[in-house]
């Protein structure tokens, strides 16, 4: 067993390192790239012991720290994972590594600050992924905004005012809300726990408040359509690193928020709306899969692809009442979650790819115009290979991570509603079309222009960058079973406890008879 | 045994993966070594696995290879599952590609990919295999997209051609729409079953067939019918049946030795063996196949009338693919699955045969395609102009040759079939027979025969090929003659028995069996028919046109000019898919985003929002005037309408 507090570790270590570059640079060090490496690279080994010491037998949390924070409000610094918060940790400070790796040359301005944003984002966001007490949850999930506004509107591009307004428009409305609905539970049960939370009854009207209100702030996150016209002129506006963590990470605590307090929080209300998120899941796949169609912009079109592929995050997580109701049973709704849980890794790894392959084409070419483009594979054979696999994965091809989490979602949603998977698959036709015509666009072809002509194939350090996404995108694709493993008990004992009514039980056959 | 199996796939996925990392090390030479010893290991092995079936009689393997993932009770493994069925496919498989492989080092000589064009064939090779080899149906999913990967980086593979790109996006768009439905059949397998298992999910099948399905509330259809059509869609795509048969035609536009390979000899008939594979749940479900059979017909008639328009000479042979996948489907819904395979194997070497001939006439042609440029080829190319007469004459059903008696018992089986749509089909496919030798010979002729209309230049080059390109063609050319006599244990014998299920009802095969008594009286028997002879008048009409009086082609063109522009611009099939669906689809999606992003979601709501606020302020900002007068006012303004609220509205109500 580990017998040190190992997510402290791997929340304060890399924020300590942030803090440390911030010293550096203000003392004019000379290179302060290799500390942030280390920094990154040692947060990342270690969360690799999170992994090798987990105990997939059990839904309760592991690596637990508890100790009073704040005693007169029963505040308490509570951490933990279980096999829901594990894997978006590793997936955290894995991508960090790339994340610093790729703004190595490419950030000429104020570097030691650059990275340090990145260090101590890694850090804020391990906070939010490992807290169980609400308002240490609450304090990691607003402080993550604050140096994901510096990374935009430092390194950002022209419109980078406008996006870092709207960004912090859409989620700060979102935030408040999540915040009221915390505090009227904590005056319910005298608890900041989330694991009280969890078994706090509440009543109807409360839950489909309280549910109501955390949807603002998940749905903001993830982002669902219709609050999703954020996402994609911040990815237009924040540089390449500001991009990957946007995609890989901060949108998956949308989901992770939906898993960790909507749905045990308040099943009822879960269960009355469920028909809500499935219906803005299903537009987002199929509305927002055409608009990525006609996208002009690279990141653009990849923002919106992003859209598109987590709706499926939110689609198979939701599907446990469907299912419940339709069938009489939760069989189904197991694969659909974890299908879910597996988009948003997948995700995290092929957006974060294809976030990279635009930064190493507008580092050269200072272009995210499809139209710039043209025949690169011609003069970058290497980044051509690359960037073709990220966009077959991302069409969802078996092989790659990103089938896992589409395939399980498709045939879970065929069991809930024949409606839902006919819909939802419509991504395979849909996210080819966009992903493959960029490719064609970009990549095939005669060379464009002369820009394209003078284009030099990845170095070392890009190489490694990519070939690292590639290899995780093709391991989980054909072995996807260590990471879904680890996901069993704890969505097992999640739907255990959304198919219990929180309801006094009259009410609660009533809800259960009329459901949708 | 286990490792036999295993390595059938790995050897050419070896290959594959050092010929595509390692091709600048390994250099040209290396690249074609390793990858053609990965397929011949193959096909030895395919060879050894064969025998022990055809020979020693052993029984069906059927065993995991590893756990892919379980979640919810539900094993998703990589398996396989070899049984005769599957000994005969990776056999034809893994021979074609053997052939092809060693075609391509002659075919690809001055490519700068050559390496790359190696790797991607022997990726292609273990695709395929792992296809026929599983044992369940997430790996045929894998294999099915994964041949369709492997397509589309090969019909892209020049691709600095404009129509090469274009071509490779469609047939992969196009392909998804056949696997949008093939995911979904695989979804209510998963709902009906719960499991991906064949062996499981074939147990479980008759017990499921009066089980209904509702897809719009009220309506019910059988659930099976339902699985067996949405796995039919995905078939559709795959073998090119009609509607979504758009992009074999374009995928010509990828080196010839893959248009042999993929799209002619293996990778379109996934679907005619994915079906056969499924017999036992098609069996459960006539509707499905009364659909199998309709689609079969219309592919097989319709698609052959186009190739008689075509001058492109891989066009030609594209458009005889997917009328020939037009009868192996016919086959399958008429139940007769035997004779579907045995017309996928013997169509496999027939055709590989003619498309790698009609790349060896490229070669000599100086890569100009265009069949109205070509004639007399016979006297400067033998080999070439032999292998394809035989290829030609098996295609069209000459007796004695292999197509002959996979066609014949195509068309004698759908003759039997009862099921609604057979009648229509037994004429689709015998008027077929007609247009299949027109064509053939139409093509045969022009090249081959007649005067030389190539330029000066070319004449003067004009040689047989090297014997890389020579030898496959006269290695196939030999099952392209006698695979025929296979139709002794393949069709009328036991050798799909407990492999492929048919109902006793649809034992179309087993009517014609009784009077079956030889391959020699196979053609007596056929001789009464018409088939024979609508073929003969076939190579009679084409002889007559283009060799005897080729004023009457242009004649015939312009007394039937509606029929003519219908056929020429495909039935306007490309026109009207690039309209409406892609058009419509960028149209929808430039709306969705100029009105429903930009417009509502962004304009009204959100800088709505934003206005609303900086309004609200700019108003509220008034009431701060500074003056202690003001907020005296409206504090007493205040203390009034509170004092109002309370006497008369709030007392009101409590009581």
């Amino acid at each position: 067993m580990i017998d040190f507090p190992l997510l402290s570790v791997l929340v304060w270590l890399p924020i300590l390192g942030g803090a440390i570059l911030l010293v550096m640079e203000a003392l004019g060090f000379p290179d302060i790239r290799p500390t942030a490496l280390v920094v990154a690279l040692a947060t990342f080994l270690l969360s690799m012991l999170l992994y090798t010491h987990f105990d997939i037998s059990t839904a309760a949390m592991q690596f637990q720290e508890l100790a009073p924070w704040i005693e007169a409000f029963s505040v308490n610094y509570h951490l933990g994972v279980d096999g829901i918060s594990m894997p978006l940790i590793i997936l955290t400070t894995f991508t960090t590594v790339l994340v610093v790796l790729a703004g190595w040359e490419v950030i000429k301005n104020k570097i030691g600050q650059y990275m340090a944003a990145f260090l101590i984002m890694e850090g804020l966001m391990n906070g939010v992924f490992a807290s169980l007490d609400a308002v240490l949850f609450y304090v990691f999930w607003e402080a993550m905004l604050v140096p994901m506004f510096l990374i935009i509107g430092i390194w950002g591009g022209p419109r980078r005012v406008y996006a870092t307004i709207k960004f912090f428009l859409y989620t700060f409305l979102g935030s408040v809300l999540m915040l009221v609905a915390l505090i009227y539970m904590h005056l319910q049960s005298g608890a900041f726990g989330i694991l009280d939370f969890h078994r706090l009854p509440l009543g109807m009207t409360e839950q489909i408040l309280i549910f109501l209100a955390f949807l603002m702030a998940f749905a903001v996150k993830v982002p669902m359509w219709p609050v999703h016209t954020w996402l994609p002129d911040a990815h237009v506006e924040a540089p390449t690193g500001g991009s990957v963590i946007l995609a890989a990470i901060m949108l998956k605590i949308g989901g992770y928020g939906f898993l960790r307090f909507s749905l045990p929080i308040t099943p009822d209300a879960s269960h009355a709306l469920d028909w809500l998120i499935i219906l803005m899941s299903l537009v987002a796949v199929v509305y927002i899969g055409f608009v990525a169609l006609v996208q002009e912009d690279m990141k653009k079109l990849i923002a919106y692809s992003s859209i598109a592929h987590m709706g499926f995050v939110t689609l198979g997580i939701f599907l446990v009442f469907t299912l419940l109701d339709n069938t009489g049973s939760t069989g189904g709704a197991a694969l659909g979650m974890e299908g879910g849980m597996v988009q948003m890794i997948s995700h995290g790894f092929i957006s974060g790819a294809l976030f990279l392959c635009v930064g190493v084409l507008y580092d050269r070419l200072h272009s995210r115009q499809i139209s710039d483009y043209g025949g690169v594979v011609n003069t970058m054979p290497v980044f051509a290979a690359f960037m073709v696999l990220f966009a077959l994965a991302n069409s969802g091809l078996p092989g790659t991570s990103g089938f896992v989490g589409e395939f399980m979602v498709i045939i879970a949603s065929f069991k809930a509603n024949f409606w839902f998977a006919a819909l939802a698959a419509t991504i395979m036709i849909l996210g080819a079309a966009y992903s493959l015509w960029l490719v064609k666009r970009v990549i095939f072809g005669e060379i464009a222009n002369d820009g394209v002509r003078q284009l030099e194939d990845i170095n070392r350090r890009e190489f490694v960058v990519l070939a690292s996404l590639a290899f995780v995108v093709l391991l989980f694709g054909l072995w996807p079973a260590p990471l879904v493993e680890v996901m069993h008990a704890s969505v097992d004992n999640l739907l255990a406890h959304v198919s219990v009514s929180k309801l006094p039980h009259e009410a609660g056959m009533a809800l259960l008879g009329n459901g949708n | 045994m286990e490792n036999v199996y295993l390595a059938i796939p790995l050897a050419p996925l070896f290959g594959a993966i050092v010929a595509g990392l390692f091709g600048k090390q390994i250099g040209r030479a290396g690249a074609h070594t390793v990858t053609i010893l990965g397929v011949a290991v193959s096909f030895v092995l395919s060879l050894v696995v064969l025998k022990q079936f055809a020979v020693d009689g052993a029984d069906p393997y059927n065993a995991s290879v590893y756990t892919w993932m379980v979640s919810d009770g539900v094993r998703f493994e990589i398996g396989f599952l070899i049984d005769n069925l599957t000994a005969l496919m990776i056999t034809v498989v893994s021979f074609v590609s053997l052939m092809v492989h060693i075609y391509t080092i002659g075919y690809m000589h001055d490519d700068p990919g050559y390496q790359r064009f190696f790797s991607y064939i022997a990726l292609f090779t273990f695709s395929m295999l792992m296809l026929v080899m599983s044992n369940n149906f997430l790996q045929l999913f894998f294999g099915w997209e994964a041949v369709g990967l492997v397509s589309y980086l090969l019909i892209g593979f020049w691709y600095k051609r404009p129509t090469a790109i274009y071509a490779n996006l469609k047939a992969f768009l196009v392909n998804r729409v056949g696997d949008f439905g093939f995911l979904l059949g695989i979804g209510a397998i998963y709902m009906a079953f719960n499991s991906m298992d064949y062996a499981t999910v074939f147990a479980a099948a008759p017990a499921m067939e009066s089980a209904s399905f509702e897809i719009f509330s009220g309506v019910e259809w059988s659930l099976l019918t339902v699985i067996c059509i949405f796995l039919f869609i995905g078939a559709m795509g795959k073998s090119a049946q009609v509607p979504l048969h758009v992009w074999l035609p374009d995928s010509m536009e990828g080196p010839t030795p893959i248009s042999a390979l993929i799209h002619a000899a293996t990778m379109v008939t996934a679907g005619i063996f994915m079906v056969a594979r499924m017999s036992p749940l098609f069996e459960l479900s006539e509707t499905a196949l009364s659909f199998v059979l309709v689609i079969g017909a219309i592919t097989a008639l319709f698609m052959g009338l186009l190739g008689v328009v075509q001058n492109d000479i891989k066009r030609v042979i594209a458009y005889s693919t997917l009328s020939q996948l037009g009868y192996m489907t016919v086959a399958l819904g008429a139940s007769a699955y035997a004779a579907g395979i045995f017309h996928l194997m013997t169509h496999a070497f027939f055709k590989a045969l003619l498309f790698l001939a009609a790349g060896s006439v490229i070669i000599a042609m100086h890569h100009d395609q265009d069949i109205r440029n070509m004639g007399g080829l016979r006297k400067y190319m033998p080999i070439t102009w032999f292998t394809s007469l035989i290829g030609s004459l098996a295609l069209i059903g000459t007796p004695f040759f292999s197509g002959f008696y996979s066609k014949d018992t195509i068309i004698e089986a759908v003759h039997h079939s009862h099921l609604a749509g057979a009648g229509i089909a037994y004429w689709a496919v015998l008027i077929g027979v007609f247009i299949t030798a027109l064509y053939s010979f139409r093509m045969y002729f022009l090249v081959f025969h007649g005067k030389p209309r190539m330029d000066e230049h070319t004449r003067e080059h004009l040689r047989e090929t090297p014997w890389v390109v020579t030898v496959p063609l006269i290695l196939l050319a030999i099952p392209s003659v006698l695979s025929g006599y296979l139709i002794d244990p393949v069709v009328f014998g036991d050798w799909f028995n407990g492999v492929l299920h048919v109902a006793p009802g649809h034992d179309v095969l087993g009517v014609i069996g009784e009077h079956y008594h030889g391959p020699l009286s196979f053609v007596l028997h056929a001789l009464a028919g018409p088939a024979v002879y609508l073929a003969g008048a076939g190579v009679a009409t084409a002889w007559y046109i283009y060799m005897k009086n080729p004023a009457i082609a242009d004649n015939i063109a312009q007394r039937f000019r509606g029929l003519y522009t219908l056929l020429v611009n495909k039935y306007y099939a490309d026109d009207f898919n690039e309209a409406v669906f892609a058009g419509g689809a960028r149209n929808v999606g430039r709306l969705l985003w100029r009105v429903g992003d930009a417009l509502i979601i962004d304009g009204l709501i959100v800088n709505g929002s934003a206005r609303v606020v900086g309004w609200v302020a700019s108003v509220v900002r008034q009431v701060q005037s500074g003056y202690l007068y003001h907020y005296a006012f409206s504090m007493i303004i205040g203390l009034l309408l509170l004092l109002f609220w309370f006497v008369f509205i709030a007392q009101r109500v409590g009581a």
